[in-house]
C-alpha cells in the first residue's frame, strides 16, 4: 500500500510535469511551486514583466487537492496564529531564492530529470540550507505556538481554498483583472483543464503523503527514514524517463530550458529557500499543501511568496537565461542575512516539559 | 526518569527535534502534540530506534508515551 502510494505519487508528478511540458508549458516546467507563483503574480500585476503573467492552475490545483482531501478526511483543521509576519518574510525570501536559481526545489528535480545539470548544484545548495536550519532549530529557533481556531473563527481556514477557487474562475474566464501575457514564457502553457486537473491530482497526493523535499532529507537526516525521499526518487525517474520518450532529454549545463549555469549563485539560490524553508516549517510545495489544509501561518508564508515574485521582479533581482545580475547577487546575500539574523533572534524560550 | 512534553503548535521539525532531546536523557517521554504529521515523524522515529511507542488520540490532539527498552 505504501510503495503503491510512492509509485503514485512519483508518477503523477514525474510524468505529469513532462505532459504539462508536452501540452504547452516551459522546457522543466510541468511543475514549480515558486516558477508558477510568479507568473500568477504577475498576472495579478504584482510585477509588471509582461513575459511572465499567467495564472498557472497547477499551483491552485495544489491547495484546492490539498483543501479537498483534508475535508473529506476529516483533517481539515484551520489552525494558525504562530508569528504570520515572519513567515510572510521567510515566504518572500525562500522565492527571492529561487528566482535566482528559477525553480523550487521540484522544479530542481524536474530539471536534473530533463538533463540539466544545473539542478544539481541548485539541490546541493538547497541541501546545505537544511542543514543550516535545521542547527537553528537545534539551538532553540521556534516561531511560537500557533493554535487550532474554534467556532466562526475556522472560517479563515477556507480563506486559501476559496482565493485559488476565485482564481481558477476568473482563469478559465479571462477576467479582466488578470493579466495574459502575449508572448514569452507566461504565454506557454498546457490546457487549463489538463493544468487544473493534474493539479488537483498532485495535490492531494502531497498532502496524503505529507511530501516535503526538506522533510524528506530531514526524515533521512534524523531518523534514516527514506519514505519522502523514495517519493521524490519516483518522480526523478517517471520525469526522466518522459523527457526521454518525449525527446525532451538534453544533457549538459549549457542551453537548457529557463536556466543559467552561474553555479555558485544556483547553489546559494537554493541554499537561501532551504534554510528559510526550515525556519518557515516546509519547502515552497508544502506551505501551499498546508494553505489548503487550513493552515493560516502557511497562507502567510504563500503570501509572502507572491510579494517576494514581486520584489525580485521589481527590482530585477530575479536570474534568467542569461544569468543572475548584481541585483540578483545582492537580493541573494542580502536574503541569507535577513534569514541568519531571523534564526538567531527568534529563539524564544516556550515551556515545553510540564512534568519530570 | 520520565519526561512530559507539551509540543502542541509547534512548527515541523520542532516536535521531532524536541522528542529527540528528551530521549538522550530520559527512559520515558510522554508528548501530546496536534498535529497528524507530528504524530507520524515521532513515530517514525520511535520505530527507527526500536524504542516502545503507545499512542491515543482525543479531540484533534495525540499523546503518544515512548519508553526506551532497559
Amino acid at each position: 500500500m505504501q510503495w503503491l502510494l510512492i509509485i503514485i505519487t512519483g508518477i503523477v508528478f514525474g510524468l505529469g510535469a513532462v505532459v504539462l511540458v508536452k501540452a504547452g508549458n516551459p522546457g522543466n516546467y510541468g511543475f514549480c511551486a515558486a516558477c508558477h507563483l510568479r507568473d500568477i503574480a504577475g498576472a495579478l500585476g504584482i510585477h509588471q514583466v509582461a513575459t511572465l503573467q499567467y495564472v498557472r492552475p497547477e499551483i491552485l490545483g495544489f491547495i484546492l487537492g490539498s483543501f479537498a482531501l483534508a475535508k473529506t478526511s476529516g483533517e481539515f483543521r484551520p489552525r494558525g496564529g504562530a508569528n504570520p509576519a515572519v513567515r510572510f518574510v521567510l515566504g518572500a525570501l525562500m522565492v527571492i531564492g529561487a528566482l535566482v536559481f528559477l525553480g523550487c526545489p521540484l522544479r530542481g528535480i524536474l530539471r536534473l530529470a530533463g538533463g540539466d545539470l544545473n539542478g544539481l548544484v541548485g539541490l546541493a545548495g538547497f541541501v546545505g540550507g537544511i542543514f543550516t536550519g535545521i542547527a537553528f532549530l537545534k539551538n532553540g529557533y521556534n516561531l511560537g505556538r500557533s493554535h487550532i481556531y474554534q467556532g466562526t473563527n475556522r472560517s479563515v481556514g477556507y480563506v486559501a481554498a476559496i482565493a485559488a477557487l476565485v482564481l481558477v474562475v476568473a482563469a478559465a474566464t479571462h477576467a479582466g483583472f488578470l493579466q495574459f501575457s502575449a508572448k514569452g514564457p507566461g504565454s506557454m502553457h498546457a490546457p487549463l483543464f489538463l493544468s487544473l486537473v493534474l493539479g488537483l491530482l498532485a495535490g492531494a497526493l502531497a498532502w496524503k503523503t505529507r511530501m516535503c523535499l526538506s522533510g524528506g532529507l530531514r526524515d533521512f537526516i534524523l531518523v534514516r527514514d527514506t519514505y519522502l525521499l523514495k517519493i521524490y526518487g519516483v518522480i526523478f525517474l517517471a520525469a526522466f524517463i518522459g523527457n526521454q520518450y518525449f525527446g525532451f532529454f538534453k544533457l549538459g549545463f549549457a542551453d537548457q530550458p529557463l536556466a543559467h549555469s552561474m553555479h555558485i549563485w544556483n547553489f546559494f539560490g537554493l541554499f537561501l529557500v532551504g534554510l528559510a524553508a526550515t525556519l518557515a516549517g516546509g519547502c515552497p510545495l508544502r506551505q501551499l499543501i498546508m494553505a489548503g489544509e487550513g493552515n493560516t501561518d502557511a497562507m502567510f508564508c504563500v503570501l509572502g511568496m507572491l510579494a517576494g515574485a514581486g520584489i525580485s521582479h521589481g527590482l530585477n533581482a530575479a536570474g534568467s537565461a542569461a544569468g543572475v545580475g548584481v541585483n540578483g547577487q545582492i537580493a541573494v546575500i542580502a536574503g541569507l542575512l535577513i534569514t541568519l539574523a531571523i534564526g538567531f533572534a527568534l529563539r524564544e524560550k516556550i515551556s515545553l516539559q510540564t512534568e519530570g | 526518569m520520565k519526561k512530559i512534553l507539551d509540543l502542541r503548535g509547534l512548527s515541523c521539525p520542532i516536535p521531532l527535534i524536541q522528542t529527540k532531546n528528551a530521549l538522550e536523557d530520559a527512559t520515558e517521554v510522554c508528548v501530546t502534540v496536534d498535529e497528524p504529521v507530528a504524530k507520524e515523524n515521532i513515530l517514525k522515529f520511535a520505530n527507527s530506534r526500536h524504542y516502545q511507542a503507545e499512542w491515543s488520540a482525543a479531540g484533534g490532539e495525540y499523546t503518544i508515551t515512548i519508553r526506551k527498552e532497559m
